[in-house]
């Protein structure tokens, strides 16, 4: 516990009523006074501050970086045009994911977003994987804020004009009193909103800046845990991770069509040869959404029977609780993919009882991206 | 009325002892959206878990304080599970039951104590 990493806006958190917990590492806000439940709503009906410091700013600079990362990432980066942002995961040679990421692209130089408790392992990957001539540049002096719900265009515009006109997925540079934020209209919530990197000088006048516009709220990691299982969307050492490849997670759709076997570069990069075989043929399981019948919450562990008889489990839920937007429980987890079909009934194993279950599609709840 | 080290509080209702969560313990919970409760005349010994309550954050147990049996369940916990927030030690009781005697409560924490407890 002594050796968490403390954030640049610790200060402001305290101040705002927040409890704090270890994530990755670091003693994160969890929660403020309004509690998970309330903060998870706001984001949904208007806008919610999230500080997301904890995550991996890397810079890459140098002439041909983003063909340089294709060989450690499976996403079309050649292809990212300037401005605009590109979901993206880093593969081991078996075809595992090491860790997921967000690509940037500003000019020639890349910007990426990795997750936190990878953060170093994801720099020397890329320092080990990348040619000399491409510059891995770590971003320490920069918070990094998520603006996120349907208000959060309208709380942003006020203080900078430029990022009303942003899309889902662009990427921009743009000034906030001398200040030059790193936005991209992004998130991890399922919502429309931005992440926006700020200089460690200008970022609690930022962050207060935007708590005092009309309909935004502070939320902490259960809100963003919360909504973020909603979306759909995986978490990294939870839902995915090197045991896990591409394909079965659902995340086929980020290895980019043309890296993809009859595209213009396919191949090349790790795990290519599972993957690429994952994407023509199919996989033995699939991470699925679970209704769980009832109110009792199914959470990450729980182990999962295809018939309520059955001695042995056939899959497991990664991700599970309360959704507070659908009012009852939700999960997600991988099955066998003869299973995987929506509607089909599965059993879960809670406190010595097998309850039912049922798989559907993801996401939980349509996204409001303003594409 | 009586506190445990689990942050249970009791309270005799007659000849019945009746349980249910404290303050803190709703606080810390956070959120409650799911609560699990004993079958009435089930025999529970000291320290089983005769409950089950989750927040949005996690799932945790209430034990039985004392070896009797379950006489009442509060109903109205498992249709909204949020009284246990709203109010921990007035209508979101969890359940009463019978134990052999009561003058056993002299050895839990009063209010004073669980206060000191938490502190």
């Amino acid at each position: 516990m002594g050796d968490l990493r403390t954030l640049p806006l610790a200060a402001l958190h305290a101040e705002l009523g927040a409890r704090m917990g270890p994530f990755a590492g670091w003693e994160m806000p969890v929660q403020y006074a309004d509690g998970v439940l309330r903060e998870h709503l706001h984001c949904r009906s208007a806008a919610a501050l999230f500080d997301v410091s904890h995550m991996g700013q890397v810079m890459l600079h140098g002439p041909g970086a983003a063909a340089a990362l294709e060989a450690l990432v499976p996403a079309d980066l050649v292809g990212l045009a300037d401005g605009r942002q590109r979901y993206g995961l880093f593969t081991d040679l078996q075809g595992g994911i090491l860790d997921d990421l967000m690509v940037a692209r500003r000019g020639d130089d890349l910007f990426l977003v990795v997750n936190a408790a990878n953060a170093a392992a994801d720099v020397a990957h890329l320092q080990a994987g990348l040619p000399a001539g491409i510059e891995v540049d770590v971003i320490a002096d920069r918070a990094l804020l998520a603006l996120q719900g349907p208000k959060a265009q309208g709380a942003l515009a006020p203080l900078v004009p430029c990022a009303a006109a942003m899309r889902f997925m662009d990427a921009a540079v743009l000034d906030w009193e001398g200040a030059a934020l790193w936005l991209s209209r992004s998130g991890y919530t399922g919502e429309d909103g931005f992440e926006i990197s700020v200089p460690l000088g200008a970022a609690e006048a930022f962050a207060r800046t935007l708590l005092a516009q009309p309909g935004v709220a502070p939320a902490g990691l259960g809100a963003r845990d919360s909504l973020r299982l909603e979306a759909g969307l995986p978490l990294q050492g939870q839902d995915i991770g090197p045991d896990t490849s591409p394909v079965e997670a659902g995340l086929g759709w980020s290895v980019g069509r043309a890296r993809r076997t009859g595209g213009a570069r396919p191949g090349g990069f790790p795990g290519a040869e599972r993957i690429l075989h994952d994407l023509a043929h199919g996989t033995a399981r699939a991470r699925v959404g679970l209704l769980p019948d009832g109110r009792a919450p199914m959470r990450a562990g729980t182990p999962l029977f295809a018939a309520e008889g059955d001695p042995t489990p056939m899959g497991r839920i990664t991700s599970g609780g309360f959704s507070p937007s659908l009012e009852r429980p939700v999960a997600m987890g991988f099955v066998p993919s003869r299973l995987c079909a929506p509607g089909t009934r599965v059993y879960a194993e809670l406190r010595g009882r097998r309850l039912p279950a049922v798989v559907t599609a993801l996401p939980f709840r349509a996204p409001g991206y303003r594409k | 009325m009586k506190y445990t080290e689990e942050h249970e509080w009791l309270r005799v209702d007659g000849e019945l002892l009746v349980v249910g969560i404290t303050e803190y313990a709703a606080k810390q919970l956070g959120d409650v959206v799911f609560v699990e409760l004993p079958e009435v005349e089930a025999q529970v010994a000291k320290g089983d878990e005769v409950c089950v309550i989750e927040s949005v954050k996690a799932a945790s147990d209430i034990l039985a304080p004392l070896e009797g049996e379950i006489v009442e369940v509060n109903e109205a916990l498992v249709d909204n599970p949020a009284l246990v927030n709203d109010d921990p030690t007035g209508e979101a009781w969890f359940f009463k039951m019978r134990v052999d005697d009561l003058s056993v409560l002299d050895g839990f924490m009063t209010e004073d104590e669980y206060a000191e407890f938490v502190a």
